[in-house]
């Protein structure tokens, strides 16, 4: 994991600081199932969604990950890459993703417990799991976007649409400018 | 998608709608059939419509998880479907009164009941004829913060409280 976040340009969410836009995110190599891995550096070059969540298994109609797997079209269309990110073991994710036909990777921030969701600012030391927590990454590995959902309240994905839409447009007019 | 269409508000031109149109107060819901807690919500609904009368415009659209609810898509095309031969509400009400039965025989039977034209309801449901208008439903509801189902709208603001006080929210917007 990457130490060297020289920005410190971070939310406040009362008690801890989230990262914000403008600093590096810091990398990471998690399981995403019992015997793969997944590395953000090596998505460089597309924008990449990082959605913390609290746990498997929460109730399925009001579930975050449910909605975001229906919209993947959405989110391929902007080119970018979705992942799901919480403590639960990359087994317990395996039987959650079957169960629930879900099409993009969960990230499993199993060992040591939650460092990960620390380095982003968004764990909740007192129930030992990982805030509601989006983080919109672009294409250079910078944090564009970040929102963390109040207790209980499903973010949705518009907020995540919203920034990317907006990234996009940049890279189209730099990209023109050139 | 349209941009013509409001997110959080129901459209008495597209939405199908219960009520008066310029009733005051203006309730939009993105549901699914094979939701559980829609199911729950249509009851609560039916119960909100009988105490509010004419003060109350309700409208639904489609927001099927079909990942999650297999039935929920095929669901939603009958009651479009359904709609097209001039019965939407029909068909929406024996949906969620039947949320375990919505196989296409099931859909077909369902037509029947409500006197429709059921081998062409289900010929439209498998050739997905409504498919683009659902997906448009369901774009408005990401794109307006639906986070689940069933996602409620009071005159264009999100509803997050307990299904069981909005009856009385609503009516203290009332008075």
């Amino acid at each position: 994991m990457s130490t060297a976040i020289k920005n410190t340009q971070t939310l406040s969410n009362g008690h801890r600081t989230v990262l914000g836009p403008g600093v590096q995110a810091p990398d990471f190599t998690l399981r995403c199932t019992p015997d793969q891995s997944v590395s953000l550096n090596e998505l460089r070059g597309r924008p990449v969604v990082l959605a913390f969540y609290p746990a498997d298994w929460s109730p399925v109609c009001g579930d975050q990950m449910a909605l975001y797997n229906e919209i993947l079209d959405e989110f391929q269309e902007l080119e970018a890459e979705l992942l799901g990110i919480s403590v639960d073991g990359a087994w317990c994710h395996s039987a959650f993703a079957k169960q629930n036909k879900l099409h993009f990777p969960l990230l499993s921030d199993f060992e040591p417990k939650g460092a990960i969701a620390r380095a982003y600012g968004v764990y909740d030391q007192k129930n030992g799991i990982a805030e509601r927590a989006l983080f919109v990454i672009d294409a250079d590995g910078i944090i564009h976007w970040s929102y963390v959902s109040p207790v209980g309240v499903n973010p949705g994905a518009n907020g995540i649409l919203s920034a990317l839409e907006d990234l996009k447009a940049k890279s189209e007019t730099i990209a023109a400018a050139k | 998608m349209s941009a013509r269409i409001s997110l959080t508000l129901p459209d008495p031109e597209r939405d199908h709608f219960q009520g008066s149109a310029d009733a005051p107060i203006k309730l939009l819901e993105y549901g699914d059939y094979e939701c559980p807690f829609c199911g729950d919500a249509h009851a609560m609904v039916q119960q909100i419509q009988r105490r509010l009368g004419d003060d109350l415009l309700f409208a639904f659209r489609n927001f099927p998880l079909a990942n999650i609810h297999p039935h929920a898509e095929h669901a939603a095309e009958a009651a479009e479907a359904a709609a097209a031969q001039g019965n939407f509400w029909g068909m929406h009400d024996l949906l969620f009164k039947n949320q375990s039965a919505l196989e296409d025989e099931d859909l077909a039977a369902y037509a029947g009941e409500l006197r429709l034209d059921a081998n062409g309801l289900i010929r439209e449901v498998i050739a997905s004829v409504y498919a683009p208008r659902i997906r448009e439903d369901f774009k408005s509801g990401v794109r307006g913060g639906v986070n689940g189902t069933p996602t409620f709208f009071i005159n264009g603001e999100r509803y997050d409280g307990d299904l069981g006080q909005m009856l009385s929210v609503l009516t203290a917007q009332l008075s």
